[in-house]
């Protein structure tokens, strides 16, 4: 595992729990300065008490009016952004219901989220990460995906409708931003320990979970190598870092299903 | 001209006047610029995102409500952003025209403004009643989420709607340090950065804080624009070389692009990477080192970017150019139509005096040199 950083300035959504809280810790460790969103300031101090220089910021990204607030804050606590890491989801309905008995509210919720929000959030930011780019930082965006984006387990309509739509953004993304240099990849961490999982799955078993900490290494471990040392790209004419597609392709690979 | 009204950064049907090397007057639609340029090319834009930088509040010793626009700081440091200067306008809001608003009250060193979340301080006052230093009282993530929750853009009395943040941040916006949109770059979007690519036309950035555009007061305006950081990246001044080596021209999306690199060319070392404060104004007598052509709004005679303009071409020309605006019915202001002014074939080479750094000696002008 490589110490040093490529990744220079990290913003990660839903960064107070589960996967995010791992991902801050992860890169933190790796010396990268990070900014986390999340929608409750209690949840954003004890963050900022555990790891001093994390930046937090108090936001929705599922509410539009939320997006550039975001897009503010971190770029200028972190003077611009290297990777941005769309983490932050919605289950939609609470326990998990049938599709036949998921409201149009809970499927607005989980796609307003898990959809939405990273899509207007990459927008804003993609000025900032095609900077990146050209400066030969590696700019990257990182969408969480997850198995249920291809399989259809029952219950998990409108998660599972909004994290596929998710991957085949951000597969669509990564071609069309190939000569700008931004890559998008979109993985999935594999069932893990969250509060999330346990909102899905109370009753789950936590020794039959990944612990998040490791999924957010082998995450780093991902985007390190994805955003490695690239040649600078201002002109085009000297020849783009020209990203492999093949990394948004891959498919959310994961054994079992989340249920 | 007509006041474009409507917050719309790419209109279907913006339109551009171009006005070439030779004094010719060309007319196509501006999303078809790209057309406009020649394999080989550079375009240089400037990717400062847009602060809200407009805080509505209260001056606490007299309690009247002011409004105060952030109007320039010394450096683009992402930790530095405690001390700004800033304009200060009594109450009233972005439906009454700047030069119609009323004065603040009178302002005293150490004055404090309550703005919004927000506490600052009067830190100078800079030889204009308008005119302070401010300080913020916070941190800067503080600062950062106080400007996020409570800042507004600064407002245009001819729009007829209110703007938000991604009203004004252009497609290519980076990091938050300019105080009114370099809103040139609103003509680009990521098709025309594409047909860039395709077509053989390099593009890189550089980050310059645009200053405001209008204080509401005359003597003020008379030194607009304020001193203005920028930075410009490692890869950018190399893909300036690789332009000149094949011939290609440097193509400026905007004033402030061109304020950036003809401020970092006067330099003693020559254009480098790296941040500094330009202070010059460009105007008929500046002689350019490295812009060949901008593209730009509309600009109205007599204003700083006009006289910017003045530095490309011929006032002939540029009547020529402000007549066929007229007549076209173009669209001015920071939505409007857009023009392509290439420099003048004939200035090239042509020996005239270096004004880079000679700036009129008004008398405000020391108090804005704070900023």
């Amino acid at each position: 595992m490589n110490p040093t950083p490529l990744a220079r300035r990290v913003l990660i959504t839903g960064g107070t729990s589960g996967l995010g809280l791992a991902l801050a810790r992860e890169f933190r460790r790796r010396g990268a300065e990070v900014a986390i969103v999340a929608r409750h300031a209690a949840g954003l101090q004890r963050v900022m008490r555990e790891l001093p220089g994390v930046h937090g910021i108090e936001a929705d990204v599922a509410s539009k009016q939320d997006i550039h607030r975001i897009a503010l804050q971190a770029l200028g606590a972190l003077g611009g952004v290297d990777v941005l890491i769309n983490n932050a989801s919605s289950l939609g309905p609470v326990p998990l219901a049938l599709l036949a008995d998921t409201e149009c509210e809970s499927l607005e919720e989980a796609l307003a989220t898990n959809l939405l929000g990273p899509f207007r959030l990459t927008r804003a930011l993609l000025g900032a990460l095609s900077a990146s780019a050209r400066a030969g930082h590696g700019a990257l965006v990182l969408n969480i995906s997850s198995d249920a984006a291809l399989t259809p387990y029952p219950g998990w309509g409108a998660y599972g409708a909004s994290k596929a739509a998710l991957h085949q953004l951000s597969r669509i993304w990564h071609a069309e931003l190939q000569g700008s240099g931004v890559q998008v990849l979109s993985l999935d961490p594999g069932d893990m320990d969250t509060p999330l999982h346990a909102l899905a799955v109370p009753d789950a078993d936590p020794a039959g979970l990944k612990p998040p900490a490791q999924a957010a290494r082998e995450l780093a471990d991902a985007i390190e190598e994805a955003a490695g040392p690239k040649t600078p790209a201002a002109s085009p004419l000297e020849g783009s870092p020209g990203p492999e597609a093949s990394s948004a392709g891959r498919a959310p690979a994961l054994p079992g299903a989340p249920a | 001209m007509i006041a474009a009204d409507q917050a719309r950064q790419r209109p279907a049907d913006a339109r551009l006047l171009h006005l070439d090397a030779r004094g010719r007057v060309h007319h196509l639609p501006r999303g078809a610029f790209v057309e406009a340029l020649r394999p080989g090319d550079l375009v240089i834009a400037n990717d400062a995102a847009t602060l809200p930088a407009s805080l509505a509040g209260t001056h606490e010793a007299s309690g009247a409500a002011i409004e105060v626009r952030l109007a320039g700081r010394s450096s683009l440091a992402a930790d530095q952003v405690d001390e700004f200067s800033a304009i200060v306008f009594g109450a009233g809001d972005f439906r009454t025209r700047t030069e119609d608003r009323p004065a603040p009250p009178t302002l005293q060193r150490d004055d404090r403004l309550q703005l919004g979340p927000l506490g600052a301080r009067v830190q100078a006052l800079l030889g204009h009643p308008r005119l302070i230093a401010l300080r913020f009282e916070d941190p800067a993530d503080t600062i950062w989420a106080g400007l996020a929750r409570h800042g507004r853009p600064i407002q245009y009395a001819h729009l007829a709607e209110p703007l938000a943040l991604w009203d004004v941040w252009t497609p290519i916006a980076a990091e938050p340090v300019a105080f009114e949109p370099p809103s040139a770059g609103f003509a680009l979007d990521w098709q025309s950065l594409a047909a860039m690519r395709d077509r053989g036309i390099a593009f890189a950035t550089l980050t310059h804080a645009a200053g405001i555009s209008s204080t509401g007061d005359t003597l003020l305006d008379r030194c607009l624009p304020f001193d203005e950081p920028y930075r410009i990246p490692v890869a950018t001044v190399q893909a300036i070389a690789a332009a000149h080596a094949r011939g290609g021209r440097i193509i400026a999306i905007g004033t402030t692009v061109v304020r950036a690199l003809e401020h970092a060319a006067a330099r003693r070392e020559g254009l480098q990477a790296g941040e500094a404060v330009a202070r010059q104004r460009l105007g008929p007598a500046s002689r350019l080192r490295v812009v060949d052509a901008i593209l730009s709004g509309t600009h109205e005679p007599g204003s700083s970017h006009y006289e910017l303009l003045r530095a490309f071409t011929d006032d002939a020309s540029l009547q020529r150019a402000d007549a066929a605006l007229e007549a076209g019915g173009y669209r001015t202001h920071e939505f409007g139509d857009s023009v392509l002014i290439e420099r003048r074939r004939a200035a090239i080479g042509e020996l005239r005096p270096d004004a880079a750094d000679a700036r009129a000696p008004v008398a405000e002008c020391r108090a804005c040199a704070v900023a």
